[in-house]
């Protein structure tokens, strides 16, 4: 009798997860810390794929987005991401490297970026330029190449090129520009330096607080400050020797338990659902303009030339830069 | 008495396990060490030039204090002594807070600057982290010191002037020789807390140029996933603190906090208006030093405290619940422990119980990440992991309170009680806890306070949507939601000295002070 009744019970047990199984799939999305905060796309997007995939979205914030490949690392196969949403394209070869994600199956992606797309593992979601941006009711001189910058008194806040993406962004930068030279430019700019920050977030955060005269950020910033604050006192400097490119992706983490809604997340990603949010939210060019088109003010700056370097490429430069710019910054 | 042995062991096996246990967790996970780069060079300098020169201008800037304090009597005099207390238990991310809200380029030293002509100052990199740890740990040399000026018993000073020393004199007979005593084991109390500072390092450090060795660890780690780096970083890290804790061993180490600091001293030397200038000057620019980015941080974060969001109460209830925890699982393992020491005499007990002031939180929490991540989700054990490193972080201070106290008690009651044949729960409950209040009521305090305003290894275990208090205060900042930031600030500002406070003064109770 009592063998009967665990029975049941296990029986029933087991089969309450099979009925419940449509409402309860998670689909679980590692991402950087502003993109899930409230005044980020996170939520927006989130509503919009709950409301077409019957399911929960989940969005973890891990760090700035360099981080992320450092996390999943450390968490290995058990991660429980499903999808990892905010590394870019210079990181796209070291995150290949950890084995861990999966192809994308995507035959050809429709896409309304200034470069070709080749990627077979991660997709674009959103791009943009790096420059720096600065108050132009302070800075009356802003510095037209790299040169001018490491020369003059002007301060700035720069990002960790570990930890966040604008910062590897800036390392890769500088390598274009300066090449062998880099580490001896990176010793020239150090006294304008105020602080190095873990992410974007926290560099941003100070420059408009005023500790520096300058942030590393993109070209669409002061667009943010005009469309959101109708503030036109921020502007983003075009560099002469021309701006890096950022292209932010996506991709499927290979052991994923939830193939099919990950695959129709990143369907998603690039339709309207997903890419209308991304101009107003995160401040970017979006991967596919959305049918409004994009919003007044973010065709202010465009940079004299496109800066990127691509997959393998990027990965060596950046092992070898990274050197230099500890080493020469710790001096 | 077994059982004070068996649970004693126990105990020190967990803090075996949370200390070098995690550490070889590390090392095995990391396949090979690889090598020892220019940078880190550079931030083990850094760690050594930094915490020599905060510990040396705390201690430098802690005796013309605690003299004046304890020579001096003056309305608020208690005020003033009570706040010593506070920055020690102040959660670095207040704290930093405050100091940017005072000497960060939009604070108000860099008006006032402005207002004259200069050029704003900044409060990023070396000088920024010096005077954070200036800023809390001056507070703490001056109260160790000014124990030490009040140890000095009254009747010589009486004699003194009976034989008419002059304050040179004074010096040189008095308090000379009490600073010899005092200063070394403050150093290198306040040369520790700096080597091991993280929070400090990461808010206002700025770069490769001035990283602790900790910072490091986190950077390796957290940033590169050079696991090898972590681990090698890790070692240089725990060989440092355990050479500075043994030689603070060898050193006769200050006593806690110390009670009954309200005494003054009648001193007929320093009696002359030059003196007493001379020590008000002193008193107001430090009291105006600790104040201001308390207050400020007050009035930055009162307008905001009726509209914060919700979600700053939810950190707040959980940082709550982890430090109530917290303060359960420091007694669960500190009073077996210090029974153990008592019993024993074996100095080792205690030294293994401030194995943590070497070892890292980041240490610990790498290690703990490796172990239970085969087992579990590290992310769901984040509160129970917080509240256990915590309470091993505290341990060192919570046995510096009790062992010398319970030590004590045996020494006066504890034939007796042999001789009623009391032992086990009857002597933990008639006997040790009733005359243990005070020690225990400290250590509650403290353990508590430190766990509300902890920002380290919840940082690795960081649950994304369910942060503490600290954590959520960091994340505002970096969002540039400043006065949110400033509202949280306040509340966990509030929330720590009051756990504070209610701990110590329930232990208090009874007790004349």
């Amino acid at each position: 009798m009592k063998t009967a009744i665990i029975a049941a019970g296990l029986a029933a047990l087991a089969a309450m997860p099979a009925g419940m199984a449509s409402a309860q799939d998670t689909l679980t999305v590692y991402t950087y810390d502003s993109f899930v905060s409230e005044w980020g796309p996170g939520p927006i997007i989130k509503e919009n794929f709950e409301s077409q995939c019957d399911c929960t979205l989940e969005l973890v914030a891990v760090g700035d987005g360099a981080e992320l490949i450092s996390r999943l690392q450390l968490e290995g196969d058990r991660t429980e991401a499903d999808i990892v949403l905010g590394i870019d394209e210079n990181l796209t070869a070291v995150a290949r490297d950890t084995a861990m994600f999966a192809l994308h199956g995507v035959d050809s992606p429709d896409l309304s970026m200034p470069v070709a797309w080749e990627n077979d593992m991660f997709l674009p979601f959103d791009w943009g330029y790096f420059a720096f941006v600065y108050d132009k009711t302070k800075v009356e001189n802003p510095p037209a190449n790299f040169e001018e910058l490491a020369d003059s008194d002007l301060t700035i806040v720069i990002q960790d090129p570990r930890s966040s993406t604008p910062g590897l962004g800036l390392l890769l930068w500088v390598k274009a520009v300066y090449g062998e030279e880099a580490g001896a430019y990176w010793e020239r700019l150090s006294d304008n330096i105020v602080t190095v920050t873990k992410g974007w977030s926290e560099a941003y955060g100070m420059f408009l607080e005023g500790e520096a005269d300058m942030v590393l950020s993109y070209t669409t910033s002061p667009a943010y400050h005009l469309l959101a604050e109708d503030d036109d006192t921020k502007a983003a400097i075009a560099f002469e020797e021309g701006n890096y490119m950022q292209i932010e992706v996506a991709g499927k983490i290979a052991t994923t338990d939830e193939p099919e809604l990950a695959d129709q997340f990143l369907d998603f990603m690039l339709t309207d659902g997903f890419q209308s949010a991304i101009p107003e939210t995160n401040w970017m060019y979006p991967a596919h303009t959305p049918q409004e088109g994009l919003p007044e003010g973010f065709e202010s700056v465009v940079p004299e030339k496109a800066l990127i370097y691509f997959g393998t490429e990027a990965r060596d430069i950046r092992d070898v830069a990274l050197e230099e710019w500890r080493a020469a910054l710790s001096q | 008495m077994t059982r004070t042995t068996a649970t004693g062991s126990l105990a020190l096996a967990v803090v075996l396990l949370f200390t070098l246990g995690t550490l070889a967790a590390v090392l095995i996970r990391a396949e090979a060490l690889s090598g020892f780069g220019p940078a880190d060079w550079a931030a083990l300098r850094f760690s050594l030039v930094q915490a020599t020169l905060s510990a040396t201008l705390s201690i430098l800037l802690a005796i013309p204090l605690g003299r004046a304090i304890a020579r001096r009597r003056f309305p608020g005099r208690g005020l003033l002594i009570m706040l010593l207390g506070a920055p020690f238990i102040l959660p670095t991310i207040v704290a930093v807070f405050g100091l940017i809200s005072v000497f960060g380029r939009s604070g108000i030293v860099s008006d006032v600057l402005g207002f004259v002509g200069l050029e704003p100052i900044s409060i990023y990199g070396f000088h920024g982290v010096v005077l954070a740890h200036v800023f809390f740990n001056l507070p703490l040399a001056t109260r160790l010191v000014l124990q030490g000026w009040l140890a000095i018993p009254a009747e010589r000073f009486r004699l003194a002037a009976s034989l008419g020393f002059r304050a040179r004199d004074v010096t040189r007979w008095l308090e000379r020789p009490m600073l010899r005593e005092v200063l070394p084991g403050t150093f290198l109390v306040i040369f520790l807390l700096c080597l091991t500072s993280f929070a400090v390092a990461l808010a206002l450090g700025g770069g490769p140029k001035a990283t602790t060795i900790e910072l490091a660890i986190y950077q390796a780690f957290n940033l590169e996933f050079d696991l090898g780096k972590a681990a090698l970083l890790a070692l240089v890290q725990f060989a440092l603190g355990l050479a500075v804790a043994l030689i603070a061993f060898r050193v006769a180490l200050p006593t806690g906090f110390g009670a009954g600091l309200d005494r003054s001293l009648r001193r007929w030397d320093a009696a002359g208006p030059g003196f007493v200038l001379m020590d008000t000057v002193i008193i107001a620019l430090a009291t105006v030093f600790l104040v201001l980015p308390i207050t400020m941080i007050a009035l930055d974060g009162l307008p905001r405290l009726l509209s914060l969001p919700a979600s700053i109460w939810w950190a707040a209830l959980r940082s709550l619940g982890i430090a109530l925890t917290s303060v359960v699982v420091t007694l669960a393992l500190a009073l077996p422990m210090a029974a153990l020491s008592v019993k024993s005499r074996l100095r080792v007990v205690e030294g293994i119980g401030s194995l943590t002031l070497a070892a890292s939180p980041l240490v610990i929490g790498t290690g703990l990440f490796i172990i239970l991540f085969p087992l579990t989700d590290p992310f769901a054990l984040a509160f129970p992991v917080t509240a256990m490193v915590n309470s091993v972080m505290s341990l060192p201070f919570a046995l510096r309170a009790l062992v010398p106290a319970l030590g004590q008690i045996e020494a006066d009651y504890g034939r007796l009680a042999d001789g009623l044949g009391m032992s086990g729960w009857a002597r933990l409950r008639l006997l040790w806890l009733p005359r243990l209040r005070r020690p225990l009521g400290f250590t509650m305090g403290l353990s508590a306070a430190l766990s509300m305003g902890d920002l380290g290894v919840i940082a690795l275990f960081a649950a994304p949507d369910a942060p503490t208090l600290p954590l959520q205060i960091y994340r505002l900042m970096a969002a540039y939601r400043m006065p949110d930031a400033a509202g949280g600030a306040l509340v966990l500002l509030v929330s720590s000295l009051a756990l504070f406070w209610i701990f110590d003064r329930g232990g208090r109770a009874h007790a004349d002070t």
